[in-house]
């Protein structure tokens, strides 16, 4: 099952990830990164919907994703 | 399981300071995946430009110069001559490139300068906080076009790929956006051109990446990537504007 | 190479560079020194070496930042108006620290000024050319084979300090034709472990830049700067004293071709039994202040100041007399040449004797 990790201490939430990617599994965490930011993640419910496509990863300024297949 | 998409080597693990959501960040990644993917990180000497991009060097794992304001061709110039069997790249906005750099992008292009130039357009000056630029839209309201640019007074929007393709020395221009997945997979394939035709001896390459400036635009990010799709790609047409790749040596 | 060839100026300049190893040479034409471009276009290919004729001169400087960055040796050539241009490059290059040589054949000023002859540079070069805190050694030859010389030294003290360093002619020294001589020498070229000439394994990358975002930072970087030029004043001073072992009736501070112009005036005012005296500076930035020191007490009407300029110099040679003797100052600009009568009527006007 692909996976994709989010180094969320990095994530400035600018969102790019989430409008990327085409199975709408990506959203804000509810919780504030060190830099003040929302950082972007996949929930474990929805990572079983990934595949591994790497759109976010393709969208994303700040190298946050890193996707497996 | 095996990792498909990472940070590329290039890159140095460090936090940017780039706006969030600023392209910048996606356009360094893909020259980047490129200097990985075409092994020359060794041999790349990348020059960055003033701008907002000035920090680039801090961001590049390769040996990299900081230019002075519209210098970078110049400066690359003078690198390349003296050193032909290194990549040179000069990584170079709409102020550094289009204004103040005018003569020097012409005339390494008209050279055929054997380096490659990525050149980051985004309609405003972003590190100096939202002036008008060169390629300004029409009627854009920036900081020192505050009714919106009027072109009886300040002129037209300059569209630099087109322009340098009228020069015998250019041998690839073309120009991208970095606003959907397809186009980013679309600009990469650019860059890689532009550094293959570095690799290949076959003159000088410029890829033109319409970007976002949602700070100074007052945008959020993906609101910004709207206004790029609705305003930009209209006036500064996306495509292959000059390639005599084959006909070259 | 042991042997005397009769050589125009500027040729000589190129000879020089390439001598000295000179591997870059990125120029612009602008009348008096555009046989120097001319010069290098047929020679460097010849020799495998680059020369580019820039754009303008702002580009040609900008080629010499990127070429010295990866370690190589080169050098860019101008006259005023286009010295001007240059300052800003000359400025990154310094902040920089990188070597490089930069010739000036000053013509008359301001602005578009004259094509003829001038040493009205001064002010500029001696502060360093460019924007910030910084200094540039300016060397004045003020004979071919010492502009051949001194450009050699030039390549060497550049890359010592990893600084720009000018040589600074006119242009009757770009012009005129003279023996030289151009003699074997060691080159000093370091190894630059700091060069920006790629990774090759390297495990951290080498930048070169002169932004310092951090104001501490930046003030560190000055502090290590000001280390390097305090310690070219020390070592870089170079100067000629002429006819002043005994008491002199006036001393001339002269450099370049109005030394030689001044030299003339001594040999006659010695025939009517003035004795005149010269302190010619060689190295313009660091200001020879020992030779002063040196001579201060030999000169019964101080020192006159000849330049071809409104008066650039005479600022500094007032600084360093501090008033303790007097310090006159006579000149021509425009790019006209000082005559020796002219300035001997100078010379008797201030000793108080009859024209």
């Amino acid at each position: 099952m692909p996976r994709v990790t989010f180094r969320e201490e990095i994530c400035k939430g600018c969102g790019h990830c989430i409008v990327a990617c085409p199975k709408h599994i990506i959203s804000f965490a509810d919780r504030l990164n060190a830099k003040g930011y929302k950082p972007a993640t996949v929930t474990e419910d929805k990572m079983k919907d990934c595949i591994g496509c790497a759109s976010c990863g393709r969208m994303c300024p700040d190298c946050v994703i890193t996707v497996e297949k | 399981m095996a990792v498909v998409f990472d940070r590329p080597k290039a890159l140095l693990d460090v936090s940017t300071h780039y706006c969030p959501g600023c392209t910048h960040g996606i356009i360094h990644r893909l020259v980047a995946e490129v200097i990985d993917e075409l092994g020359i990180i060794d041999k790349t000497i990348g020059v960055a430009p003033v701008g907002c991009s000035v920090l680039a060097y801090n961001y590049f794992a390769c040996d990299m110069f900081e230019a002075a304001h519209g210098r970078a061709p110049a400066c690359a110039t003078g690198i390349k001559r003296t050193n032909p069997d290194k990549v040179v790249f000069t990584y170079q906005g709409d102020g550094d490139l289009a204004s103040i750099g005018t003569a020097e992008i012409v005339h390494a292009a008209n050279r055929g300068e054997n380096i490659t130039t990525i050149f980051v357009n985004n309609c405003i000056y972003g590190m100096t906080g939202g002036q008008m630029a060169p390629t300004t839209l029409i009627g854009q309201v920036t900081e020192t076009s505050p009714y919106g640019r009027d072109a009886k007074s300040t002129g037209y929007p300059i569209r630099i790929a087109e322009m340098l393709s009228t020069l015998e020395g250019a041998t690839y221009i073309a120009r991208v956006s970095v606003d959907t997945v397809p186009n980013v997979m679309k600009a990469k394939q650019a860059i890689k051109k532009a550094f293959q035709i570095q690799l290949e001896g076959k003159g000088f390459a410029l890829v033109e990446v319409l970007s976002i400036c949602p700070t100074n635009w007052g945008l959020s990010p993906l609101e910004a990537m709207d206004w790029l799709r609705a305003n930009m790609i209209p006036y500064y047409s996306l495509g292959v504007k000059k390639d005599k790749t084959e006909e070259v040596k | 190479m042991g042997e005397k060839v009769l050589m125009k100026g500027n040729e000589a300049i190129g000879e020089a560079a390439i001598r000295a190893n000179c591997k870059g040479f990125f120029g612009y034409p602008i009348t008096p020194q555009t046989e120097v471009s001319a010069y290098m276009a047929k020679k460097m290919p010849k020799i495998d070496r680059v020369f580019l004729q820039a754009e303008s001169e702002v580009a040609a400087i900008n080629m010499v930042y990127g070429a010295a960055g990866t370690g190589v040796r080169c050098m860019t050539s101008s006259s005023s108006p286009g010295i001007s241009l240059k300052a800003e490059g000359v400025s990154y290059i310094a902040g920089a620290e990188l070597p490089c040589v930069i010739i000036d054949i000053v013509r008359g000023g301001p602005g578009l000024g004259s094509i003829q002859p001038a040493q009205s540079d001064y002010h500029q070069v001696t502060k360093g050319l460019g924007h910030g805190d910084y200094n540039m050694p300016v060397f004045a030859p003020a004979s071919i084979q010492e502009m051949v010389d001194l450009i050699m030294d030039a390549f060497d003290v550049a890359d010592e300090y990893r600084n720009p360093v000018m040589v600074m002619g006119d242009g009757m020294l770009g012009q005129m034709m003279e023996p030289v001589e151009f003699k074997e020498r060691e080159l000093k070229e370091p190894v630059k472990p700091w060069a920006a000439n790629g990774l090759a394994g390297r495990a951290e990358h080498n930048v070169i830049n002169s932004l310092y975002l951090s104001p501490e930072a930046l003030e560190l970087h000055n502090i290590h700067l000001q280390k390097k030029f305090k310690a070219m004043k020390e070592n870089l001073v170079r100067y000629e004293l002429f006819n002043c072992d005994d008491d002199c009736d006036l001393i001339f501070v002269a450099y370049g071709t109005t030394a030689r112009i001044c030299k003339s005036v001594i040999s006659y005012a010695a025939k009517d039994g003035i004795k005149l005296g010269l302190v010619r500076p060689i190295s313009l930035w660091p200001f020879p202040v020992e030779a002063f020191d040196k001579t201060i007490a030999k000169t019964k009407h101080g020192y006159l100041s000849v330049e071809m300029s409104c008066g650039q110099m005479v600022d500094d040679v007032r600084a360093v007399v501090m008033g303790k003797k007097p310090v006159e100052f006579y000149g021509r600009s425009g790019g006209m040449i000082p005559e020796p009568m002219d300035i001997y009527d100078k010379v008797k006007e201030i000793m108080g004797g009859v024209k």
